[in-house]
């Protein structure tokens, strides 16, 4: 187990390098002059784009930049923005929201989706089933903005029951509506790899061995049955942290929400790869550790997995 | 068309205000108007680009909260008339080339300490120190010395070479005479001198912001005007609130100003549909597809125009466009009213003139080339000699500029029979690097939004030779002397009647070609009773009343 982890964890190290490079190139490839948009209709000062482009060694190859940034990176500075703001401020500010926001969605998955899940498996064909089957399938078709819209302009605009924006304290009662559209999709898939697990399973010999023995139907399907059927879940759940925090930003957009989804669009679209690469090193980092933690909990969940 | 726009806003304002009045009156009125007195609002904004140093503040998003912050030597009206003092007591000059300039004694900094002369003289030294990198140095081009302190880079800032360091530190045209005075000489004589003054770049500076980084002053910033700066919370939140010591005319009538950053303007939108937000300058293109917002929000809604003009320019640099007869036959080929009625819903209005006409001493209706005549314009293309391969119309795809750049395109396919076509640049960046490297091969989207009011705004930068903003180096020696000769005159009047002039001849070349006039729809939440909007439609907060 040990040993298992620790060559899990140096794998990390190569993925972080390659991660980054790829990252920070691709943003340096992107076209354009990042100054020659930002005085409007007037081409900027020269004495401002020489000072800028000093001051961020935007006269460098990509290779020296790349360098340089890694070698601050690993002594903890983030460096700036072009708008001369601390990159780590924005991480620190941007980060939390954007955290908290993908947790909710991601309880409401795992309560929802679980739920449809372990009632449509034990119950296939009926009347629930073909219900939970229907509005997945619904929820899967519609894009994410379209229900963020939706939701807003109905509950927010129209009812009156929610603030159309989430303000700035992010209040967890607020976030339940934005967290349900960042989870909508992803409700849908759990639902479904949900029920196939467990109606998979109903019919293993464990199970019938469960109800032979004349053991509860709670405690067959609630410790024998679900425990087992976990795993898929769980894979998908913690793969999906990092997926939603990534592609957080439409919601984030439609709420109002601080979060990093503007931040990384921003940087993009104004060529700073220095916050591009710095969101992203986190989002990499939230990424990989979520993976290690779905291997490891797979032995905790079925004990056949060892790991050496 | 101005002021009627403004009247029909005002009346329904007024209404809305006298309906509560009524409701009021009934119940205690007293305890109503000191709510309003430390009453509290949020607005909508942008997160700045920049941390808030006024010469170095090119945006609107900074800009706004700038132009709160801070009091100038002159303000603008906000119905769009001539500039009158602010914090200057007076301006006076005998030749147009030497002014002195008083300011009101006793008027403070948020800080506490007291603006005197030398924090102009000061402000605007470094701002004009080209080392220092303020985008809006070259604001301070008319005063004398400003060749000496600022200097360029010789092959432009891709090439190897660096600027040269300036050989002096400061404007030799700047001369504090006591702490209320100072005199400012140019380098030759400019009527319209006074009227720049109340734009951002010339605000003073309070000691403070020399003893520290621009930087960390622009991230708490310290001006003169009726609200101080509070906190920023990036992405999220500017909190503004009344500086209770603030002593010129417009003292604020509440008390707190939230500005809130938003990414998108729908969920502003939504925001003061449900009252969440308190007022939002510019309403979505979403809002004003089949005039939504009126119904939405009825007596809520405002409708303005303001002093901004979109234009297609042409690449003078480009053969194939430098027959002014070509330029001529593509400008009457567009209809603009129909631009303006199917794809803005007559919230633009079609361009008939070069200067914006809410701009004081622009002339409405001095643009020729701006009517519909297709048969004209097919006439002009044939004496032109035709136009062969395609013309491509650009524009950037990241704002909505599509729908009426095909419009146009399609408008000169049909009424020319060329083949024409419009074409989005991906970005406003890379959009912006091929305009000021003079690459363009086709005519290109543009657009203007006067920095000071007046008509000279709209020639100087855009078509005199080597104006600021003259991306496709048009150059006729007449307009230039005309210009030159107006800028110099003695008044103003004559200054806009030697404008008037250089327009007739640029209306001749056509060197762009105006399309429509912006128009402004904004919204406000049932809590505000009364507001105004000021010369270029931002909200002026001091005139809100809750």
């Amino acid at each position: 187990m040990g040993r298992y982890l620790l060559r899990r964890l140096l794998q990390l190290v190569p993925v972080f390098i390659g991660t980054t490079f790829l990252i920070y190139a691709l943003v340096w490839a992107v076209p354009g002059d990042p100054f020659a948009g930002k005085c409007g209709e007037r081409r900027c000062p020269d004495q401002y784009i020489a000072f800028m482009t000093e001051k961020y060694h935007l006269d460098q190859n990509v290779f020296v930049q790349y360098a340089s940034y890694m070698k601050n990176l690993l002594q903890g500075d983030f460096g700036q923005t072009f708008s001369q703001r601390e990159i780590s401020d924005i991480i620190l500010t941007s980060y939390p929201n954007t955290l908290k926001l993908a947790l909710v969605a991601l309880a409401i998955e795992a309560v929802i989706g679980l739920g449809a899940g372990v009632l449509t498996g034990l119950r296939r064909n009926g009347f629930l089933d073909n219900l939970v089957l229907v509005s997945t399938l619904f929820l899967i078709a519609l894009p994410v903005f379209v229900v963020g819209f939706l939701l807003q302009w109905l509950l927010g605009v129209q009812w009156g029951i929610i603030k159309p924006t989430v303000s700035s304290e992010m209040r967890l009662s607020e976030l339940i509506v934005p967290g349900f559209v960042l989870g909508s999709a992803s409700v849908a898939y759990i639902a479904r790899v949900a029920r196939t697990s467990i109606a998979e399973n109903r019919r293993a010999d464990y199970v019938r061995t469960a109800i032979a023995k004349g053991l509860p139907m709670r405690r067959v399907v609630g410790v024998h049955l679900l425990r087992n059927s976990l795993i898929p879940v769980v894979t998908l759940l913690g793969t999906d942290l990092g997926a939603l925090m990534g592609g957080a930003i439409v919601t984030e957009g439609i709420f109002g929400i601080n979060g990093i989804g503007r931040q990384v669009f921003r940087a993009i679209v104004t060529k700073e790869s220095a916050t591009v690469v710095g969101i992203v090193v986190v989002l990499v980092l939230v990424y990989l550790v979520m993976n290690l933690l779905v291997d490891l909990l797979y032995a905790a969940l079925d004990p056949r997995i060892r790991y050496e | 068309m101005r002021v009627s726009k403004r009247a029909t806003s005002a009346i329904a304002l007024s209404a809305a205000a006298a309906l509560v009045a009524s409701g009021c009156s009934s119940g205690g009125g007293d305890g109503d108007a000191a709510g309003s007195k430390d009453g509290s609002i949020v607005i909508h904004g942008v997160q700045p680009e920049n941390p808030l140093v006024p010469s170095n503040t090119t945006e609107t998003g900074g800009g706004k909260v700038v132009d709160w912050l801070w009091t100038g030597l002159v303000e603008y009206p906000n119905d769009g008339g001539a500039p009158r003092n602010a914090l200057a007591e007076s301006i006076d000059t005998k030749d147009s080339k030497v002014f002195t300039i008083k300011i009101k004694k006793g008027t403070k900094f948020h800080d506490g300490t007291e603006v005197k002369s030398k924090n102009f003289v000061d402000a605007w030294n470094w701002a004009a120190y080209s080392p220092n990198g303020a985008q809006n140095g070259s604001f301070f081009a008319d005063i004398a010395g400003f060749d000496k302190t600022y200097t360029s880079d010789p092959d432009g800032p891709d090439g190897p070479q660096k600027a040269p360091a300036p050989s002096a530190k400061e404007l030799s045209g700047l001369k504090v005479i006591d702490e209320q005075t100072f005199e400012v000489t140019l380098s030759a004589p400019t009527a319209v001198f006074p009227t720049k003054l109340g734009y951002s770049a010339f605000m003073p500076l309070p000691d403070a912001f020399f003893t520290m980084k621009p930087e960390e002053f622009g991230k708490k910033p310290i001006g003169n005007g009726p609200v101080k700066f509070l906190s920023w919370e990036d992405n999220v939140l500017i909190k503004l609130t009344r500086f209770d010591d603030y002593s010129l005319r417009d003292k604020m009538k509440i008390k707190d100003v939230d500005v809130k950053l938003y990414q998108d303007e729908t969920a502003a939108y939504n925001d003061v549909l449900a009252n969440n937000l308190d007022f939002l300058e510019t309403l979505p293109t979403s809002a004003l597809a089949g005039d939504k917002w009126k119904t939405d929000l009825g007596d809520r809604g405002l409708n303005t125009t303001t002093p901004s003009t979109a234009l297609i320019a042409f690449p003078m640099y480009d053969k194939r466009f430098q027959n002014p007869k070509l330029r001529r036959a593509v400008s009457l080929a567009i209809n603009r009213q129909e631009i303006s009625d199917k794809i803005f819903f007559g919230t633009r209005k079609p361009a008939d003139s070069w200067a914006n006409p809410l701009t004081p001493g622009a002339k409405p209706g001095n643009c020729t080339a701006c009517k519909f005549d297709p048969t004209t314009a097919k006439q002009l293309l044939t004496e032109a000699g035709g136009f062969s391969g395609e013309m491509v119309f650009y524009y950037n795809s990241d704002s909505s500029h599509k729908e009426w750049m095909d419009a146009v395109a399609q408008q000169v396919k049909t009424n020319l029979a060329i083949n024409a076509r419009a074409e989005g640049v991906p970005t406003f960046a890379v959009f912006r690097q091929n305009v000021n490297g003079h690459k363009m091969t086709g005519p290109y989207r543009a657009a203007w939004q006067q920095d000071y009011p007046d008509v000279e705004n709209w020639v100087n930068p855009l078509y005199v030779t080597g104006g600021s903003s003259n991306d496709g180096l048009y150059s006729n020696t007449e307009v230039d002397a005309l210009a030159k000769q107006a800028g110099a005159a003695p008044t103003l009047e004559a200054s806009h009647e030697g404008f008037a002039k250089a327009i007739e001849k640029v209306d001749q070349d056509v060197p762009s070609i105006p399309i429509y006039f912006y128009g402004q729809q904004s919204g406000h939440s049932e809590k505000i009773k009364k507001l105004e909007l000021n010369n270029v439609g931002e909200l002026d907060i001091t005139s809100v009343e809750l």
